[in-house]
């Protein structure tokens, strides 16, 4: 048997879901020309046509026909050589429309593999946002702000073909930069998008990630039921109502927290999320209607505090709040636990409004998605800027 | 919900039709909802039923759709509620329903309905052909025929007992032949109120019952790592489907009086026979005056008439037929590019006797199509056809007969 290589793309479903086909097609194309074989494919599973829902794309190349057949034996890899992240708000996990609970985002990383992550943050912060692995592996940032290229917009703006770049630069035995060159062209035929593709071949360097470091939380998991212990007639039960909360600060039980899904929490959806001034809330009890995913607990005093493990990250609140900078969207890069805000609130308050305006002052790019008509184009000048200075 | 008039008494002879007497079970089994949208011959179940409510003698709530896909939903959705429900229709109109065909079994709703057996289009045609409720015969539907009025009223009130046990809960479908059953008048016996109250518990659909006081979610999305389960669920039910039937007849006997005997086929003058003919629904009729004429020639021709085609019984069936020199099946259906181009019946008979040991020559016959009759000399002929078969002589597998050739 011949040499089998792997590559997964991590993307967010519908904003990033071109982009992930893109690469991996590029990346069998670009073997194909190297004499290699190679099958491309997205996860059906994942449903990726759902908004911002994490999703994966995979290729898989051989040296040989039988050797990919044996690899394509299981269709989704065991260990890949290189993931890819094209969001970094990933790095916290992947919790697809599979029952899998949460899946680090290096868990397929073969030991001594890249993790290559498109992102404006230092690689330092990316480890962290990152679960611990028992294997060593390398870690690139790719700058970049999260490439909105999904099923409605593509933004062209070289992610696809950088990362083709450092795909060569760190899985060099996989294919070489001229035939990833070939690829480009072949693709989509623009000779800018291979100097592109050329410029992070060159530069792109990556830092080593040793098993002590990153998230140390063990990611939650559980056990799919047999068929003879699930219900029948296809029904599920509700979930229970829910209960009063209690506040730790002067023990008072009241208001409402409901009960959720404890095996599908989907909150790996989110790449913002609301902080709350509950100094200046109104208790309107807007935010609490609005919210399409139930995320709000009412506390004992009646404010209402963003359950983490809930809150899909839609920004509807922010959008229905009637008070000025009350609920603020801040990217999710900025956080690393789902701790309530309530309670931090609740034990000090000058402490949790001077993190709240240091909060909103990294507030961040918004991910995915325009406000309004015409951003992107605002959004160019600095990103080309960047792009030119760091990459 | 309260019946209007109750039927009191014991039995009442009636002369009616085989949809006549699908109704007069639907008026005994008290049944809560029932759809409707014309097409025949399953309208004249329809009528009747109207007939009944509007003479306020049946007391249910009677809908009339704007086609089969939404009759067969507006019950699949009243029995989630917890109604008794009928509904039924024919040939294209049950294809037109077939989604909600489909969606039935896995919800584990026990819809109970009668397909009045009609050749699909095209071209347009009245007459019975069973393909159309063979169409489901791979999706968790129980499939009975009959072949009288008497059977057709039994066999509904076995098929709610069946199809509403907790262990079950899958739809029944019972196939009246068009014109010979559900046009065809005989005599009845009604059985009394007290006697189908004895014999049909309540419906209660127990822990899938949707109802606030038992917040469910019905029939969500599910992807790959759900699907397996629920099919092994579905298909345990269906497993368990045989000895329920089993255990129902056994009641429906001492009830009602009336002994089936073996629920899934009838054996007609197999005791001694060398050869048998098998089949469902009406045909019997003529199949059976013909093998009366041809023992008087001393011809041992026997028939089987298979009652449940699903469950089908495999076991049962292929020691029956094990026993005889050679066999005829006589489909009232066609499966195209099916092994040997047979009927679908003859094609399940052959994969049931392939584990047995004894494996005589299988013929496979198509006849009947669109409502043709089988008549005797049709009868003769594929007896003298399963005898060559029985003597050795090589037989086509599958022949078409009463085709104009």
């Amino acid at each position: 048997m011949g040499r089998l290589w792997a590559v997964e793309v991590v993307y967010r479903g519908i904003f990033q879901k071109t982009l992930a086909k893109n690469i991996t097609r590029a990346i069998v194309l670009a073997a194909h020309h190297e004499g290699k074989p190679g099958i491309s494919f997205g996860r059906y599973g994942d449903s990726p046509e759902r908004n911002g829902i994490p999703a994966k794309a995979f290729a898989i190349v051989g040296t040989d026909d039988i050797t990919l057949e044996e690899g394509m034996a299981r269709y989704e890899p065991t260990e890949v050589d290189i993931s890819i992240s094209v969001d970094d708000t990933l790095c916290k996990g992947v919790e697809s429309w599979a029952w899998y609970g949460l899946q680090p985002i290096n868990r397929l990383t073969k030991p001594g593999g890249t993790l290559l992550v498109t992102s404006r943050e230092t690689p330092e912060r990316i480890i962290e946002m990152c679960h611990k692995k028992t294997t060593a592996y390398n870690l690139a940032v790719l700058k970049a702000i999260p490439s909105f290229s999904g099923l409605w917009v593509y933004k062209d703006d070289h992610t696809d073909v950088r990362i083709l770049g450092a795909i060569a630069k760190f899985v060099p035995e996989l294919f070489g930069l001229a035939s990833v060159q070939k690829a480009i062209l072949q693709e989509w035929h623009d000779p800018l998008k291979a100097t592109s593709a050329a410029r992070t071949y060159e530069t792109i360097t990556s830092v080593p990630v040793k098993p002590s470091q990153g998230n140390p939380e063990k990611p939650y998991e559980f056990v799919k039921p047999k068929w003879t212990e699930m219900r029948d007639g296809i029904t599920i039960p509700a979930i229970p109502h829910g209960h009063a909360m209690t506040d730790a600060e002067n023990h008072k039980t009241g208001g409402f927290q409901p009960d959720r899904n404890p095996t599908f929490k989907k909150y790996l959806t989110r790449t913002m999320r609301p902080v709350v001034n509950f100094d200046t809330c109104i208790k309107c009890t807007l935010c609490w209607l609005q919210c399409p995913d139930s995320c709000f607990d009412v506390t004992p005093e009646g404010l209402y505090d963003a359950n983490m493990e809930a809150c899909c990250g839609c920004g509807v609140c922010e959008a229905v709040c009637p008070v000025k900078d009350c609920v603020t969207m801040v990217n999710e890069v900025s956080f690393s636990d789902n701790a309530s805000q309530w309670e931090a609130w609740r034990k000090d308050q000058p402490a949790y409004q001077a993190w709240l305006k240091g909060k909103i002052a990294e507030k961040g790019e918004r991910s995915h998605g325009f406000r309004y008509r015409g951003q992107y184009a605002e959004q160019l000048p600095a990103a080309r800027a960047e792009a030119d200075g760091n990459d | 919900m309260a019946t209007a008039v109750k039927i009191e008494g014991t039995d009442r002879m009636e002369l009616i039709t085989g949809s006549e007497a699908i109704a007069i079970a639907c008026q005994l089994a008290d049944v809560d909802v029932i759809t409707g949208y014309p097409i025949r011959p399953y309208d004249t179940v329809m009528q009747y039923i109207a007939k009944l409510v509007s003479n306020g003698e049946f007391d249910c709530e009677y809908i009339i759709a704007e086609g089969e896909h939404s009759q067969f939903e507006i019950v699949k959705h009243a029995s989630a509620v917890g109604a008794r429900v009928f509904t039924g229709s024919s040939g294209v109109g049950w294809m037109y329903a077939f989604e909600c065909l489909t969606v039935t079994p896995a919800l584990r709703i026990p819809m109970v309905a009668m397909v009045g057996n009609r050749a699909l289009d095209d071209p347009g045609a009245f007459g019975v052909e069973h393909n159309d409720a063979l169409a489901v015969r791979d999706l968790g539907w129980q499939l009975v025929w009959v072949d009288s009025p008497q059977e057709a009223l039994d066999t509904a009130l076995i098929a709610y007992r069946v199809a509403e046990d907790r262990r079950i809960f899958l739809p029944c479908a019972i196939s009246c032949d068009g014109a010979f059953l559900t046009h065809s008048q005989a005599l009845v016996k009604i059985p009394g109120q007290d006697q189908v109250t004895k014999f049909l518990p309540r419906y209660d659909r127990g822990d899938l019952l949707l109802h606030p006081d038992n917040p469910i979610t019905i029939a969500p999305q599910a992807n790959e790592d759900w699907l397996m389960e629920i099919r092994r669920q579905t298909a345990a039910a269906m497993e368990r489907s045989a000895g329920v039937i089993r255990e129902a007849y056994t009641d429906f006997a001492k009830i009602f009086g009336r002994d089936y005997g073996n629920p899934f086929f009838e054996e007609f003058e197999t005791a001694d026979a060398d050869v048998v003919l098998v089949g469902m629904g009406t045909l019997s009729n003529p199949v059976r005056v013909a093998i009366r004429q041809m023992r008087k020639e001393g011809k041992k021709v026997g028939f089987v008439r298979v009652r449940w085609f699903r469950p089908f019984a495999a076991d049962e069936l292929a020691k029956c037929l094990g026993r005889f020199k050679a066999v005829g099946v006589l489909d009232r259906d066609f499966s195209l590019g099916s092994p040997y181009h047979s009927g679908v019946l003859a094609t399940e008979i052959r994969s049931a006797m392939y584990p047995t040991a004894k494996r005589p020559p299988i013929i496979g016959f198509i006849g009947g199509l669109g409502g043709r009759e089988v008549l005797l000399p049709d009868v003769y002929k594929m007896t003298d056809i399963i005898y060559q078969a029985a003597e050795g002589k090589t037989q086509p597998l599958t022949q078409w007969i009463g085709v104009r050739e």
